[in-house]
Protein backbone atom coordinates (compact mmCIF):
# COMPACT_ATOMS: atom_id res chain seq x y z
CA UNK A 1 0.00 0.00 0.00
CA UNK A 2 2.72 2.47 -0.85
CA UNK A 3 1.76 6.23 -1.72
CA UNK A 4 -0.73 6.26 0.38
CA UNK A 5 0.45 9.30 3.00
CA UNK A 6 1.03 12.78 0.81
CA UNK A 7 2.97 15.06 3.27
CA UNK A 8 3.55 18.54 3.26
CA UNK A 9 6.05 19.72 6.36
CA UNK A 10 7.29 23.72 6.07
CA UNK A 11 9.35 25.37 8.28
CA UNK A 12 9.07 29.05 9.84
CA UNK A 13 11.97 29.08 11.86
CA UNK A 14 12.28 26.18 14.33
CA UNK A 15 8.56 25.92 13.75
CA UNK A 16 7.52 22.86 11.71
CA UNK A 17 3.87 22.43 10.02
CA UNK A 18 2.91 19.48 9.09
CA UNK A 19 -0.14 18.86 6.51
CA UNK A 20 -0.83 15.21 5.34
CA UNK A 21 -3.62 13.37 3.34
CA UNK A 22 -3.98 9.97 3.36
CA UNK A 23 -5.91 7.70 0.60
CA UNK A 24 -8.33 4.89 2.91
CA UNK A 25 -12.01 4.45 3.04
CA UNK A 26 -12.30 4.55 6.57
CA UNK A 27 -15.56 2.73 6.55
CA UNK A 28 -17.62 2.95 9.31
CA UNK A 29 -18.88 -0.41 9.54
CA UNK A 30 -22.74 1.24 9.31
CA UNK A 31 -23.04 1.38 5.29
CA UNK A 32 -24.53 -0.70 3.14
CA UNK A 33 -23.34 -2.40 -0.56
CA UNK A 34 -25.97 -0.94 -2.74
CA UNK A 35 -25.78 -4.13 -4.32
CA UNK A 36 -26.07 -7.07 -1.96
CA UNK A 37 -27.97 -4.81 0.55
CA UNK A 38 -25.09 -6.33 3.49
CA UNK A 39 -22.92 -3.56 5.66
CA UNK A 40 -19.95 -3.26 4.11
CA UNK A 41 -17.81 -3.82 7.67
CA UNK A 42 -15.79 -1.16 9.70
CA UNK A 43 -12.43 -0.55 7.83
CA UNK A 44 -10.39 2.80 9.51
CA UNK A 45 -7.54 4.19 10.51
CA UNK A 46 -7.04 3.83 14.54
CA UNK A 47 -3.62 5.30 14.90
CA UNK A 48 -1.29 7.43 13.41
CA UNK A 49 1.89 8.74 14.28
CA UNK A 50 4.58 11.60 13.50
CA UNK A 51 7.88 11.20 14.50
CA UNK A 52 11.02 13.67 14.62
CA UNK A 53 14.11 12.35 14.74
CA UNK A 54 13.11 8.75 16.54
CA UNK A 55 10.59 10.68 19.01
CA UNK A 56 6.93 10.67 18.65
CA UNK A 57 5.88 14.06 18.34
CA UNK A 58 1.85 13.31 17.82
CA UNK A 59 0.12 10.19 18.71
CA UNK A 60 -3.14 10.76 16.77
CA UNK A 61 -5.80 8.07 18.10
CA UNK A 62 -9.28 7.99 14.96
CA UNK A 63 -12.33 6.53 15.32
CA UNK A 64 -14.63 5.72 12.19
CA UNK A 65 -15.87 9.17 12.33
CA UNK A 66 -13.12 10.68 10.52
CA UNK A 67 -13.68 11.86 6.63
CA UNK A 68 -12.62 9.03 3.87
CA UNK A 69 -9.51 9.56 2.49
CA UNK A 70 -8.71 11.47 6.04
CA UNK A 71 -6.43 14.64 6.20
CA UNK A 72 -4.79 15.80 9.35
CA UNK A 73 -2.26 18.72 10.19
CA UNK A 74 -0.29 19.78 13.16
CA UNK A 75 2.53 21.56 14.29
CA UNK A 76 5.84 21.21 16.58
CA UNK A 77 8.87 23.30 17.54
CA UNK A 78 12.47 22.16 17.45
CA UNK A 79 12.89 21.16 13.87
CA UNK A 80 14.22 22.85 11.04
CA UNK A 81 14.27 22.72 6.93
CA UNK A 82 15.91 19.81 5.62
CA UNK A 83 14.78 17.61 8.87
CA UNK A 84 12.84 14.59 8.29
CA UNK A 85 9.56 13.75 9.72
CA UNK A 86 8.13 9.99 9.27
CA UNK A 87 4.01 9.82 9.55
CA UNK A 88 2.72 6.28 10.16
CA UNK A 89 -0.50 4.75 10.37
CA UNK A 90 -2.20 1.23 11.31
CA UNK A 91 -5.97 0.51 10.58
CA UNK A 92 -8.49 -1.72 12.84
CA UNK A 93 -7.28 -4.76 10.20
CA UNK A 94 -3.90 -4.37 11.22
CA UNK A 95 -2.89 -3.15 8.09
CA UNK A 96 -0.22 -0.02 7.95
CA UNK A 97 2.06 1.92 5.92
CA UNK A 98 4.67 4.62 6.53
CA UNK A 99 6.33 7.47 4.53
CA UNK A 100 8.51 10.31 4.68
CA UNK A 101 9.07 13.48 4.01
CA UNK A 102 12.05 16.39 3.99
CA UNK A 103 10.91 19.70 6.05
CA UNK A 104 10.98 22.42 3.20
CA UNK B 1 6.83 0.19 16.51
CA UNK B 2 7.41 -2.42 18.86
CA UNK B 3 3.54 -3.70 18.56
CA UNK B 4 3.85 -4.12 15.25
CA UNK B 5 7.15 -6.28 15.09
CA UNK B 6 5.30 -8.07 17.40
CA UNK B 7 2.67 -9.41 15.11
CA UNK B 8 5.27 -9.67 12.29
CA UNK B 9 8.53 -11.24 13.74
CA UNK B 10 7.55 -12.57 17.06
CA UNK B 11 4.28 -15.42 15.77
CA UNK B 12 4.85 -17.29 12.95
CA UNK B 13 3.09 -15.47 9.78
CA UNK B 14 0.31 -18.01 9.14
CA UNK B 15 -0.49 -18.47 12.70
CA UNK B 16 -1.49 -14.57 13.05
CA UNK B 17 -3.01 -14.58 9.77
CA UNK B 18 -5.40 -17.45 10.67
CA UNK B 19 -5.79 -16.31 13.83
CA UNK B 20 -6.91 -12.50 12.88
CA UNK B 21 -9.07 -14.14 10.36
CA UNK B 22 -11.10 -16.30 12.75
CA UNK B 23 -11.81 -12.82 14.65
CA UNK B 24 -9.41 -14.74 17.73
CA UNK B 25 -6.77 -12.04 17.42
CA UNK B 26 -8.26 -8.60 17.11
CA UNK B 27 -5.27 -6.42 15.89
CA UNK B 28 -7.67 -3.87 18.13
CA UNK B 29 -6.83 -5.51 21.56
CA UNK B 30 -3.26 -6.23 20.48
CA UNK B 31 -2.30 -2.43 19.94
CA UNK B 32 -3.05 -1.59 23.62
CA UNK B 33 -2.67 2.04 23.32
CA UNK B 34 -6.18 2.40 20.69
CA UNK B 35 -9.15 3.32 23.62
CA UNK B 36 -11.54 1.27 22.27
CA UNK B 37 -13.87 1.47 25.03
CA UNK B 38 -13.77 5.79 24.07
CA UNK B 39 -14.71 5.23 20.74
CA UNK B 40 -17.40 2.75 21.26
CA UNK B 41 -19.01 4.73 23.79
CA UNK B 42 -22.19 6.32 23.45
CA UNK B 43 -22.13 8.86 25.58
CA UNK B 44 -19.77 12.06 25.97
CA UNK B 45 -18.68 10.67 29.46
CA UNK B 46 -18.08 7.54 29.20
CA UNK B 47 -15.76 8.76 25.94
CA UNK B 48 -14.06 10.77 28.62
CA UNK B 49 -13.31 8.71 30.49
CA UNK B 50 -12.29 5.93 28.52
CA UNK B 51 -9.59 8.44 27.06
CA UNK B 52 -8.69 10.45 30.10
CA UNK B 53 -10.30 8.14 33.16
CA UNK B 54 -12.09 11.12 34.02
CA UNK B 55 -14.84 13.03 32.47
CA UNK B 56 -14.71 16.24 34.93
CA UNK B 57 -14.14 19.34 32.98
CA UNK B 58 -13.99 22.85 33.15
CA UNK B 59 -15.58 25.16 30.20
CA UNK B 60 -12.42 27.59 28.52
CA UNK B 61 -12.39 30.77 26.34
CA UNK B 62 -8.69 29.86 25.81
CA UNK B 63 -10.07 26.99 22.42
CA UNK B 64 -10.98 27.72 19.60
CA UNK B 65 -12.88 25.91 17.29
CA UNK B 66 -13.09 26.78 13.56
CA UNK B 67 -15.76 24.72 11.81
CA UNK B 68 -18.10 25.75 9.13
CA UNK B 69 -21.39 27.37 10.66
CA UNK B 70 -23.55 25.34 8.37
CA UNK B 71 -21.41 22.73 6.79
CA UNK B 72 -21.40 21.57 2.87
CA UNK B 73 -21.64 18.18 3.20
CA UNK B 74 -22.03 15.80 6.71
CA UNK B 75 -19.53 13.45 5.03
CA UNK B 76 -16.43 16.19 5.54
CA UNK B 77 -16.42 18.57 8.01
CA UNK B 78 -13.10 20.47 8.28
CA UNK B 79 -12.31 21.30 12.00
CA UNK B 80 -9.59 22.64 13.74
CA UNK B 81 -8.70 23.12 17.66
CA UNK B 82 -6.41 25.53 18.46
CA UNK B 83 -5.48 26.75 22.14
CA UNK B 84 -3.62 28.96 23.74
CA UNK B 85 -3.13 27.33 26.83
CA UNK B 86 0.61 25.29 27.51
CA UNK B 87 1.30 22.32 28.61
CA UNK B 88 -1.29 20.90 26.14
CA UNK B 89 -0.42 16.67 26.29
CA UNK B 90 -3.88 16.22 24.42
CA UNK B 91 -6.57 17.58 21.91
CA UNK B 92 -9.78 15.44 21.42
CA UNK B 93 -12.77 15.85 19.08
CA UNK B 94 -16.18 15.01 19.82
CA UNK B 95 -19.76 15.04 17.84
CA UNK B 96 -22.03 15.39 20.08
CA UNK B 97 -24.89 14.08 18.58
CA UNK B 98 -23.13 10.85 16.40
CA UNK B 99 -24.04 7.56 17.45
CA UNK B 100 -20.46 6.99 18.91
CA UNK B 101 -19.67 10.50 19.99
CA UNK B 102 -15.72 10.17 19.84
CA UNK B 103 -14.22 11.16 16.65
CA UNK B 104 -10.63 11.57 17.29
CA UNK B 105 -7.64 12.22 19.86
CA UNK B 106 -4.57 13.78 19.50
CA UNK B 107 -1.67 13.02 21.44
CA UNK B 108 0.96 16.05 21.76
CA UNK B 109 4.92 15.45 23.02
CA UNK B 110 5.82 18.45 25.23
CA UNK B 111 7.20 20.17 21.70
CA UNK B 112 3.85 19.52 19.73
CA UNK B 113 1.79 22.65 19.40
CA UNK B 114 -1.91 23.16 20.65
CA UNK B 115 -2.92 23.04 17.27
CA UNK B 116 -4.67 20.44 15.56
CA UNK B 117 -7.03 19.98 12.24
CA UNK B 118 -8.77 17.05 10.53
CA UNK B 119 -12.40 16.24 8.39
CA UNK B 120 -14.98 14.88 10.50
CA UNK B 121 -18.23 13.06 9.78
CA UNK B 122 -20.94 14.24 11.37
CA UNK B 123 -24.88 12.72 11.09
CA UNK B 124 -26.59 15.94 11.54
CA UNK B 125 -26.81 19.09 12.81
CA UNK B 126 -24.78 19.05 16.57
CA UNK B 127 -21.90 20.41 18.38
CA UNK B 128 -18.32 19.67 18.06
CA UNK B 129 -16.62 19.17 21.24
CA UNK B 130 -13.34 19.64 21.73
CA UNK B 131 -11.52 18.42 24.74
CA UNK B 132 -8.38 19.91 25.46
CA UNK B 133 -5.88 18.05 28.72
CA UNK B 134 -3.66 20.82 29.89
CA UNK B 135 -1.74 20.81 33.50
CA UNK B 136 -3.51 17.42 34.00
CA UNK B 137 -6.92 18.87 34.11
CA UNK B 138 -9.26 18.64 31.03
CA UNK B 139 -10.86 21.80 29.62
CA UNK B 140 -13.76 21.62 26.82
CA UNK B 141 -15.74 24.36 24.51
CA UNK B 142 -17.99 23.73 21.82
CA UNK B 143 -19.22 24.56 18.20
CA UNK B 144 -22.75 24.49 17.12
CA UNK B 145 -22.50 22.97 13.47
CA UNK B 146 -25.86 22.88 11.36
CA UNK B 147 -25.72 20.06 8.45
CA UNK B 148 -28.56 19.21 6.51
CA UNK B 149 -29.12 18.03 2.76
CA UNK B 150 -28.46 19.88 0.58
CA UNK B 151 -30.87 22.02 -2.20
CA UNK B 152 -31.68 21.90 -5.94
CA UNK B 153 -27.80 21.00 -6.45
CA UNK B 154 -28.33 17.61 -5.95
CA UNK C 1 -40.63 17.49 -3.62
CA UNK C 2 -43.09 20.24 -2.18
CA UNK C 3 -40.86 21.98 -0.31
CA UNK C 4 -38.89 22.25 -3.86
CA UNK C 5 -41.60 23.83 -5.38
CA UNK C 6 -42.89 26.51 -2.69
CA UNK C 7 -38.58 27.28 -2.36
CA UNK C 8 -38.81 27.51 -6.73
CA UNK C 9 -41.96 29.53 -6.39
CA UNK C 10 -40.24 32.32 -4.46
CA UNK C 11 -37.41 32.79 -7.25
CA UNK C 12 -37.74 35.67 -9.46
CA UNK C 13 -38.50 33.29 -12.67
CA UNK C 14 -38.74 35.45 -15.62
CA UNK C 15 -38.31 34.80 -19.57
CA UNK C 16 -36.26 37.17 -21.19
CA UNK C 17 -36.05 37.72 -25.12
CA UNK C 18 -33.32 35.95 -26.23
CA UNK C 19 -31.38 37.98 -28.86
CA UNK C 20 -29.63 37.46 -31.77
CA UNK C 21 -26.24 39.92 -30.21
CA UNK C 22 -22.80 38.50 -30.78
CA UNK C 23 -21.27 36.04 -28.51
CA UNK C 24 -18.70 39.14 -26.96
CA UNK C 25 -21.94 41.65 -26.36
CA UNK C 26 -23.84 38.52 -24.58
CA UNK C 27 -20.89 38.45 -22.38
CA UNK C 28 -20.40 41.88 -22.08
CA UNK C 29 -23.97 42.53 -20.83
CA UNK C 30 -23.85 39.53 -18.62
CA UNK C 31 -20.87 40.92 -17.03
CA UNK C 32 -22.75 44.14 -16.70
CA UNK C 33 -25.22 41.99 -15.09
CA UNK C 34 -23.56 40.61 -12.42
CA UNK C 35 -21.20 43.70 -12.06
CA UNK C 36 -24.67 44.96 -10.40
CA UNK C 37 -25.83 41.98 -8.90
CA UNK C 38 -22.81 41.41 -6.66
CA UNK C 39 -20.76 45.12 -6.44
CA UNK C 40 -18.36 43.96 -3.91
CA UNK C 41 -17.12 41.05 -5.53
CA UNK C 42 -14.04 41.20 -7.80
CA UNK C 43 -14.68 39.89 -11.19
CA UNK C 44 -11.52 37.71 -11.09
CA UNK C 45 -12.91 36.13 -8.10
CA UNK C 46 -16.45 34.55 -9.99
CA UNK C 47 -14.00 31.63 -11.23
CA UNK C 48 -14.54 30.69 -7.53
CA UNK C 49 -18.33 30.17 -7.84
CA UNK C 50 -20.13 30.34 -4.63
CA UNK C 51 -16.99 31.13 -2.26
CA UNK C 52 -16.95 34.82 -4.40
CA UNK C 53 -20.79 35.33 -2.80
CA UNK C 54 -20.48 33.87 1.18
CA UNK C 55 -18.06 34.25 3.30
CA UNK C 56 -18.17 31.03 5.66
CA UNK C 57 -18.85 29.01 3.14
CA UNK C 58 -15.70 30.24 1.58
CA UNK C 59 -13.72 29.81 4.75
CA UNK C 60 -14.88 25.86 4.64
CA UNK C 61 -13.65 26.02 0.73
CA UNK C 62 -9.91 27.58 1.91
CA UNK C 63 -10.00 24.71 5.04
CA UNK C 64 -10.53 21.69 2.02
CA UNK C 65 -8.10 23.41 -0.04
CA UNK C 66 -5.20 23.19 2.66
CA UNK C 67 -4.84 19.77 1.11
CA UNK C 68 -7.54 19.09 -1.34
CA UNK C 69 -8.73 16.23 -1.88
CA UNK C 70 -8.43 15.79 -5.66
CA UNK C 71 -4.70 15.65 -5.63
CA UNK C 72 -4.60 12.03 -5.01
CA UNK C 73 -6.78 11.55 -8.23
CA UNK C 74 -4.83 14.43 -10.31
CA UNK C 75 -1.92 12.09 -9.69
CA UNK C 76 -4.06 9.08 -10.84
CA UNK C 77 -5.47 11.11 -14.01
CA UNK C 78 -1.84 12.18 -14.79
CA UNK C 79 -0.47 7.94 -14.66
CA UNK C 80 -3.80 7.09 -16.80
CA UNK C 81 -2.84 10.20 -19.36
CA UNK C 82 0.65 8.73 -19.87
CA UNK C 83 -0.18 4.87 -19.84
CA UNK C 84 -2.59 5.61 -22.79
CA UNK C 85 -0.61 8.16 -24.51
CA UNK C 86 -3.17 10.37 -24.71
CA UNK C 87 -0.69 12.94 -25.45
CA UNK C 88 0.21 11.90 -28.70
CA UNK C 89 -3.87 13.50 -30.07
CA UNK C 90 -3.37 16.73 -28.62
CA UNK C 91 -1.51 20.03 -29.72
CA UNK C 92 1.28 20.63 -27.53
CA UNK C 93 0.80 17.05 -25.99
CA UNK C 94 -2.19 17.85 -23.97
CA UNK C 95 -0.59 20.10 -21.59
CA UNK C 96 -1.84 23.00 -21.33
CA UNK C 97 -4.18 23.23 -23.56
CA UNK C 98 -8.02 23.22 -21.85
CA UNK C 99 -8.26 27.10 -22.16
CA UNK C 100 -8.94 26.98 -26.11
CA UNK C 101 -11.85 24.60 -25.53
CA UNK C 102 -14.85 24.06 -26.66
CA UNK C 103 -13.58 25.01 -30.18
CA UNK C 104 -15.45 24.86 -33.46
CA UNK C 105 -13.57 22.65 -36.15
CA UNK C 106 -14.12 23.92 -39.12
CA UNK C 107 -13.12 20.56 -41.43
CA UNK C 108 -16.04 18.43 -39.45
CA UNK C 109 -17.95 21.82 -39.06
CA UNK C 110 -18.65 20.76 -35.32
CA UNK C 111 -17.90 22.16 -32.03
CA UNK C 112 -14.81 19.55 -30.23
CA UNK C 113 -14.91 19.73 -26.38
CA UNK C 114 -11.88 17.99 -24.50
CA UNK C 115 -13.72 15.22 -23.13
CA UNK C 116 -14.94 14.58 -26.67
CA UNK C 117 -11.36 14.79 -27.85
CA UNK C 118 -10.22 12.52 -25.04
CA UNK C 119 -12.56 9.87 -25.99
CA UNK C 120 -11.99 10.16 -29.53
CA UNK C 121 -8.39 9.48 -28.83
CA UNK C 122 -8.48 6.52 -26.75
CA UNK C 123 -10.90 5.13 -29.24
CA UNK C 124 -8.79 5.64 -32.53
CA UNK C 125 -5.86 4.56 -30.17
CA UNK C 126 -7.17 1.31 -30.16
CA UNK C 127 -7.99 1.31 -26.42
CA UNK C 128 -11.40 -0.78 -25.54
CA UNK C 129 -12.71 2.18 -23.33
CA UNK C 130 -15.71 -0.80 -22.10
CA UNK C 131 -12.82 -3.26 -20.86
CA UNK C 132 -11.18 -0.48 -19.50
CA UNK C 133 -14.07 1.54 -17.84
CA UNK C 134 -13.28 5.15 -19.10
CA UNK C 135 -16.82 6.34 -19.67
CA UNK C 136 -17.70 9.38 -20.11
CA UNK C 137 -18.83 11.81 -16.80
CA UNK C 138 -16.67 9.93 -14.33
CA UNK C 139 -14.34 8.00 -12.76
CA UNK C 140 -10.87 7.07 -14.60
CA UNK C 141 -12.21 9.07 -18.10
CA UNK C 142 -12.80 12.54 -15.94
CA UNK C 143 -9.23 12.26 -13.56
CA UNK C 144 -7.72 12.25 -16.74
CA UNK C 145 -9.81 15.37 -18.15
CA UNK C 146 -9.14 16.71 -14.74
CA UNK C 147 -5.03 16.10 -15.29
CA UNK C 148 -5.41 18.03 -18.28
CA UNK C 149 -7.47 20.57 -17.33
CA UNK C 150 -5.27 20.81 -14.17
CA UNK C 151 -2.08 21.37 -16.37
CA UNK C 152 -4.24 24.46 -17.56
CA UNK C 153 -4.13 26.05 -14.07
CA UNK C 154 -3.91 29.64 -14.05
CA UNK C 155 -4.02 30.09 -18.39
CA UNK C 156 -7.09 32.38 -19.41
CA UNK C 157 -10.37 31.06 -20.61
CA UNK C 158 -9.97 31.55 -24.83
CA UNK C 159 -13.04 29.83 -26.75
CA UNK C 160 -13.46 31.45 -29.94
CA UNK C 161 -16.67 31.59 -32.35
CA UNK C 162 -15.52 32.63 -35.43
CA UNK C 163 -18.76 32.79 -37.41
CA UNK C 164 -21.25 30.82 -39.65
CA UNK C 165 -21.39 27.38 -38.54
CA UNK C 166 -19.78 28.05 -35.20
CA UNK C 167 -22.16 30.81 -33.99
CA UNK C 168 -25.18 28.78 -34.93
CA UNK C 169 -23.80 25.90 -32.49
CA UNK C 170 -23.39 28.78 -30.22
CA UNK C 171 -26.62 30.21 -30.55
CA UNK C 172 -27.97 26.61 -29.77
CA UNK C 173 -26.18 26.44 -26.81
CA UNK C 174 -27.85 29.85 -25.77
CA UNK C 175 -31.23 28.87 -26.30
CA UNK C 176 -30.51 25.37 -24.44
CA UNK C 177 -29.21 27.70 -21.37
CA UNK C 178 -32.54 30.33 -21.49
CA UNK C 179 -34.99 27.46 -22.58
CA UNK C 180 -37.44 25.77 -19.70
CA UNK C 181 -37.35 22.92 -19.05
CA UNK C 182 -38.17 19.92 -17.05
CA UNK C 183 -41.37 19.17 -14.31
CA UNK C 184 -40.35 22.21 -12.73
CA UNK C 185 -40.06 24.27 -15.74
CA UNK C 186 -36.30 25.91 -14.67
CA UNK C 187 -33.68 27.23 -17.16
CA UNK C 188 -30.38 27.53 -16.44
CA UNK C 189 -30.68 31.32 -16.42
CA UNK C 190 -33.39 30.79 -14.03
CA UNK C 191 -30.85 29.88 -11.01
CA UNK C 192 -27.43 31.38 -12.79
CA UNK C 193 -28.23 34.17 -14.05
CA UNK C 194 -31.41 35.66 -12.64
CA UNK C 195 -31.06 34.14 -8.95
CA UNK C 196 -27.09 33.76 -7.84
CA UNK C 197 -26.24 33.69 -3.86
CA UNK C 198 -30.07 32.44 -3.76
CA UNK C 199 -30.28 29.44 -1.28
CA UNK C 200 -32.10 26.34 -2.21
CA UNK C 201 -32.05 25.17 1.25
CA UNK C 202 -28.34 24.77 2.51
CA UNK C 203 -27.43 25.55 -1.05
CA UNK C 204 -25.73 28.49 -2.74
CA UNK C 205 -26.59 29.27 -6.31
CA UNK C 206 -23.41 30.17 -8.25
CA UNK C 207 -23.00 32.79 -11.51
CA UNK C 208 -22.88 31.20 -14.93
CA UNK C 209 -19.75 33.31 -15.52
CA UNK C 210 -16.64 31.42 -14.23
CA UNK C 211 -18.63 27.54 -13.50
CA UNK C 212 -16.81 26.61 -16.34
CA UNK C 213 -13.49 27.48 -15.15
CA UNK C 214 -12.86 24.57 -12.40
CA UNK C 215 -14.09 21.76 -14.18
CA UNK C 216 -13.73 18.35 -14.05
CA UNK C 217 -14.82 18.75 -10.53
CA UNK C 218 -14.12 16.96 -7.67
CA UNK C 219 -17.76 16.85 -5.28
CA UNK C 220 -17.64 15.93 -1.68
CA UNK C 221 -21.57 14.33 -3.12
CA UNK C 222 -20.14 12.28 -5.25
CA UNK C 223 -16.89 11.22 -3.62
CA UNK C 224 -19.47 9.51 -0.83
CA UNK C 225 -20.37 7.11 -3.99
CA UNK C 226 -16.98 4.98 -3.56
CA UNK C 227 -13.60 4.78 -1.89
CA UNK C 228 -11.10 5.67 -4.40
CA UNK C 229 -9.29 8.54 -4.95
CA UNK C 230 -11.52 9.10 -8.50
CA UNK C 231 -15.32 8.69 -7.41
CA UNK C 232 -15.14 12.61 -6.87
CA UNK C 233 -14.58 13.51 -10.06
CA UNK C 234 -16.84 14.95 -12.76
CA UNK C 235 -17.01 16.66 -16.17
CA UNK C 236 -19.25 19.47 -16.96
CA UNK C 237 -21.32 17.32 -18.77
CA UNK C 238 -21.73 14.94 -15.71
CA UNK C 239 -22.77 18.16 -14.30
CA UNK C 240 -25.41 19.42 -16.52
CA UNK C 241 -26.74 15.88 -16.46
CA UNK C 242 -27.10 15.95 -12.85
CA UNK C 243 -28.91 19.80 -12.73
CA UNK C 244 -31.04 18.35 -15.42
CA UNK C 245 -32.31 15.53 -13.25
CA UNK C 246 -32.92 18.17 -10.36
CA UNK C 247 -35.36 20.07 -12.49
CA UNK C 248 -36.95 16.71 -13.13
CA UNK C 249 -35.86 16.93 -16.85
CA UNK C 250 -34.28 13.63 -18.58
CA UNK C 251 -30.84 13.62 -18.32
CA UNK C 252 -28.65 13.94 -21.99
CA UNK C 253 -26.97 11.24 -22.58
CA UNK C 254 -24.07 10.69 -24.72
CA UNK C 255 -24.40 7.95 -27.23
CA UNK C 256 -22.01 5.77 -29.44
CA UNK C 257 -19.16 7.27 -27.85
CA UNK C 258 -20.27 10.88 -28.65
CA UNK C 259 -21.61 13.45 -26.28
CA UNK C 260 -25.15 14.40 -26.96
CA UNK C 261 -24.67 17.43 -29.56
CA UNK C 262 -27.14 20.05 -26.96
CA UNK C 263 -24.98 19.50 -24.13
CA UNK C 264 -21.87 20.22 -26.65
CA UNK C 265 -23.28 23.31 -27.97
CA UNK C 266 -24.05 24.56 -24.05
CA UNK C 267 -20.76 23.76 -23.26
CA UNK C 268 -19.70 26.26 -26.41
CA UNK C 269 -21.86 29.08 -24.84
CA UNK C 270 -21.61 28.37 -21.20
CA UNK C 271 -17.57 28.05 -21.79
CA UNK C 272 -17.71 31.22 -23.83
CA UNK C 273 -19.16 32.95 -20.62
CA UNK C 274 -15.87 32.79 -19.00
CA UNK C 275 -13.71 34.17 -21.48
CA UNK C 276 -11.18 35.95 -19.65
CA UNK C 277 -11.56 33.94 -16.23
CA UNK C 278 -8.22 31.91 -15.30
CA UNK C 279 -8.91 27.88 -15.36
CA UNK C 280 -8.63 26.84 -11.60
CA UNK C 281 -9.55 23.41 -12.07
CA UNK C 282 -9.98 20.58 -10.80
CA UNK C 283 -12.13 22.35 -7.98
CA UNK C 284 -13.53 21.08 -4.62
CA UNK C 285 -17.23 21.41 -4.14
CA UNK C 286 -19.94 20.75 -1.51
Amino acid sequence: MANSIRIRAKASGSDVTVKALITHPMETGLRKDKKTGNKIPAHYIQEVKCEHKGKTVVNAQWGPAVSKNPYLSFAFSGAKAGDTVKLSWVDNKGKSDSAEAKVK
Amino acid sequence: MKRRSFLKGTLAGSAVTVAVGAGLLNPRSVLAAWPESAFSAKSIPDAMSGLFGTADNKTSGAIKIKAPDIAENGAVVPVTVSTSMSGVSAIAIIAEKNGQPLAANFELASNAKGTVSTRIKMGKTMDVIAVVKSGGKLHTTRKNVKVTIGGCGG
Amino acid sequence: MKKLIIAAAALALTAPLVSQASPQSDLNNMKKHFAKKFPGVKYQDLANGVYALDKGRRIEWESMEEFPPYEPGVEIGKSLFKKYKVGKCFKNGGIGIKQNYPYYDGKSGKVRTLEGDLMACLKSSGIDTKKEKLKFGKGKFAAIAAYMAYTSRGKTINVKVPGGKATKIYNNGKNFFYAKRGQLNFSCADCHVYNPGVKLRTMLLSTAIGQSTHFPVYRKKWEAGGTSPLHGFGTIQRRYGGCNKMVRAKPLKPKGGKQHPSYVALEYFHTYLSNGLKINAPGIRQ
